[in-house]
């Protein structure tokens, strides 16, 4: 009976649970928030320079910039350049960065910054519509040697990228045939591989890529081969025909036509500097959530002041577990359900010592004002009320104190919950009168551990990270406190308490 | 430090603190019912339907303004106990045995001035005693007096007798009797003494104080194997009684043997302790079990005791 009932309660809390751990896994890898503290991301920084001579007339200048580069995502964009318009326009597909000044004179020299996460799944290049090959007229006598190459070439392959390998090694100075040799006489290889991939049917483009090597100055690009294989644009070393970007290469040009063109100037040039920077990954994926749409699931979109306030709420649930441990699976005797908790959200922001010296020397002096109080035949809601006054009075008089005395951690006193610790006082005194002062050591004691415990849990830098960036993961903390609702097992205190059963058994 | 290894006190059968929560009071217990035994105004109001007899309640003060009431009605009075209605674990329960002039004189022997009556009167009503706080009403009854073969075994306060009933059965009972330790209180995590009973006979089985097997009274210094408590299958019947006037499925009745008015009920508690396990040398969870599979129950309280005392009796 007890089994059966319990199916679709067990079944919840693992959903719970794996809900949690699911929507936490699926932010870290879609959102790259770090499971880990201190987490470093590489990111690289790209700046490209641009030098012309300007003749005096209004400039011009357009740079075409990366939109999606295989392999990296865009962090940031700026441009520096003093006394320029500058705007960043869209066109025929591709990006440009255009600076335009009325007057100019002399030598001129303009920065484009960027800054490239690299993230292997970004960007692929799918086109959305297909690409088609452009129409290429050829003479004769190449248009015969074209004809040769690509049918030796066609021969021996099966498909676009196998087409293009093989034309690269035909195209190969060392391989060169008679045919080929009459046609790369004439132009560049680049342009000619191109031209030959259009006329044999598979569109093809040229890119320029920059090869990534930290702290490097004045690199130029390295020219690239890309060809549309039906599904996306490949890219391919026209030297050595591998197949593929190198590592660490950032395609700067896809597509468009040039890369810069200069109005009004001459002696134009356009050179990188490459710097490998690192930035904590939380702060990378805080910049990233504004643009991904799960952005709004996450604190980072709350202002500062309620983040932090979400900081330190999000903290009590685990000292909630903390405590429902404590008291299920072990067995601990605290005064206050929840009042371990409390006294550790105020360790938290006061420090394990100084909190600890606090709270036991309020609690110490309020316990003896407490029994004056007792004498006076007071009603209940007025006692209480008289020691909160008392207990103001005192975190008063031991901040000053403390401050006077030169100890700044006494003014952490005022952090307590005073209502609290009032509370607790007066609990604690009926306790004493009651069941004599070893019951109050005993819960004292017990609620100070727990305290303690929740407070080391709570202030450990992981679980203030996870708790607050993954706050998903509070569906977990609440599984396990259900879970921890239907424990019927022995504490481990009662393993101790039925000790003198041993005669019995 | 000594440990008991769980599967031993798998193997006695030992009822924890968790499992009687979960499978126990949370299933057996309905929520409803709770403050008919919360409460012992509403207690001694609902069994005395079912011929189940309390002390007789000689005054309820409900506001503090009703105080100076109390000083009227206690002039006459040479003994009499102040509850809170919605205490628990015994807090909050003064006895007044007897008189010196103004003074009242405590069961501990301790004078105390009428103020001090007052003052535990205030601060019953202001709700320090009760479950939650809440603002509470006291009540006043007759003093208990023992039977003196029982009254022997105490030290101070009277001797009662707690009896688990689950689902209208009496499955395992003991004696409790007041210690110094226990300030004339019954309750043993105060110190007070638990002597198992038999449920079979009535007689007593093993003695614990402080969670610790005795054999003497610490006080008295009396032997506490032989007791043996009168009318036993009388008190078994009217202690399941009370099953059908809360509806409680596990609880715990606390009883009395008046030396006027014969066996009395104290109190009941929806939440009873699991040290009874520990007087009587064995477990809960057998006995738990035997009634939760019974397929038919038994309708009369008589039968039940019957029952239980047929069964549950430890000479098999």
């Amino acid at each position: 009976m007890t089994s059966r009932s319990r199916i679709p309660f067990f079944t919840a809390i693992v959903l719970l649970i794996l809900a949690g751990t699911a929507l936490a896994i699926w932010r870290h890898v879609e959102l790259g928030i770090p499971w880990l503290t201190g987490e470093e991301r590489p990111v690289w920084m790209v700046e490209a320079r641009i030098d012309f001579n300007a003749a005096n007339e209004p400039v011009l200048a357009s740079l075409n910039i990366p939109e999606q580069s295989p392999g990296f995502r865009i962090l940031s964009e700026q441009a520096a350049s003093p006394g320029y318009g500058f705007s960043i326009v869209e066109k025929e597909g591709s990006r440009r960065a255009e600076w335009s000044k009325r007057n100019v004179v002399g030598p001129q020299t303009l920065y484009f910054k960027t800054q490239f996460i690299p993230d292997p799944n970004a960007n692929r290049d799918r086109p959305r519509r297909a690409p088609k090959p452009i129409s290429v007229f050829w003479e004769e006598p190449q248009a015969t040697a074209v004809r040769e190459i690509l049918m030796q070439a066609e021969e021996r392959s099966s498909t676009p990228e196998s087409m293009t390998r093989e034309l690269i090694r035909l195209m190969q100075p060392d391989t060169q045939a008679q045919n080929t040799t009459l046609l790369v006489s004439g132009a560049n290889q680049l342009d000619l591989l191109v031209r030959m991939l259009n006329h044999a049917g598979i569109p093809a483009r040229t890119a320029d890529g920059l090869k990534l090597e930290d702290a490097r100055r004045r690199q130029g690009l390295t020219p690239f081969l890309q060809i549309y294989n039906g599904d996306e644009w490949l890219t391919f070393d026209p030297k050595s025909g591998e197949q593929g970007l190198p590592e660490d290469t950032l395609l700067w040009r896809q597509g468009a036509a040039s890369l810069l063109d200069v109005v009004g100037g001459d002696d134009s040039s356009v050179s990188f500097s490459i710097l490998r920077q690192t930035i904590p990954a939380l702060q990378l994926a805080a910049m990233q959530s504004e643009e991904n749409g799960f952005g709004f699931l996450s604190l980072y979109q709350l202002p500062v002041e309620e983040q932090s306030m979400f900081r330190m709420l999000l903290l009590l649930p685990l000292g909630a577990l903390m405590v429902a441990f404590m008291r299920i699976v072990i067995g601990i005797r605290t005064s206050g359900t929840f009042m371990p908790v409390l006294i550790a959200v105020a360790f938290v922001q006061t420090n394990l010592l100084p909190g600890l010296i606090a709270f036991t020397s309020v609690v110490a002096i309020g316990l003896l004002m407490r029994g004056y109080l007792s004498s006076l035949n007071l009603l209940l809601v007025s006692r209480i009320s008289a020691l909160i006054i008392l207990v103001i009075f005192i975190t008063a008089g031991l901040s000053i104190v403390g401050y006077q005395m030169g100890f700044n951690t006494g003014m952490t006193v005022t952090f307590f919950p005073m209502v609290i610790i009032a509370w607790t006082i007066e609990r604690m005194s009926i306790l004493w009168e009651e069941e004599g002062a070893h019951e109050v050591v005993v819960q004292g004691a017990g609620s100070l551990f727990v305290a303690v415990c929740a407070f080391l849990v709570m202030d450990a830098p992981l679980s203030r990270h996870l708790t607050f960036n993954f706050p998903e993961l509070h569906f977990v903390v609440l599984g396990l406190i259900l879970l921890m609702g239907q424990y019927t097992g022995y504490k481990l205190s009662e393993l101790r308490r039925f000790n003198p059963m041993k005669a019995y058994d | 430090m000594e440990w008991i290894s769980p599967r031993t006190l798998n193997r006695l059968g030992m009822l924890n603190m968790n499992r009687r929560n979960v499978d126990y009071i949370s299933r057996y217990n309905d929520r409803t019912s709770y403050p008919l035994v919360d409460n012992k105004l509403k207690t001694k109001l609902v069994v005395a339907e079912y011929g189940v007899k309390t002390p007789k309640l000689l005054q309820v003060v409900r506001q503090q303004h009703e105080i100076p009431h109390f000083r009227e009605m206690a002039e006459d009075l040479t003994g009499f106990a102040i509850k809170p209605a919605k205490g628990s674990g015994g807090k909050g329960i003064t006895v007044i045995t007897g008189r010196d002039g103004d003074e009242f004189i405590k069961a501990s022997g301790a004078r105390v001035p009428a103020a001090y009556l007052e003052r535990h009167l205030s601060n019953i009503l202001a709700g320090l005693y009760s479950l939650a706080g809440t603002p509470d009403v006291a009540i006043v009854e007759n003093l208990v007096e023992s039977t003196p073969e029982l009254a022997k075994y105490s030290h101070q306060g009277v001797p009662d007798i707690r009896i688990i009933i689950f689902q209208g059965y009496p499955i395992m009972a003991m004696l409790r009797l007041a210690t110094t330790a226990s300030d004339g209180k019954a309750n043993l995590h105060q110190g007070a003494v638990g002597v198992g009973l038999d449920i079979g006979t009535g007689k007593s089985l093993n003695a614990v104080q402080f969670n610790r097997p005795i054999t003497l009274h610490p006080d008295t210094g009396l032997a506490l194997e032989n007791i043996d408590i009168a009318d036993w299958e009388e008190m078994l019947a009217m202690a399941s009684r009370c099953y059908e006037a809360t509806g409680l499925g596990y609880m715990g009745v606390d009883l009395v043997v008046d030396i006027n008015d014969g066996p009395l009920l104290l109190e009941l508690n929806a939440r009873p302790g699991l040290a009874i396990q520990m007087a009587n040398g064995r477990g809960l969870l057998p006995r738990l079990r035997a009634i939760e599979s019974l397929k038919r129950h038994h309708f009369t309280p008589e039968q039940r005791a019957r029952f239980a005392i047929e069964n549950f009796s430890s000479q098999q």
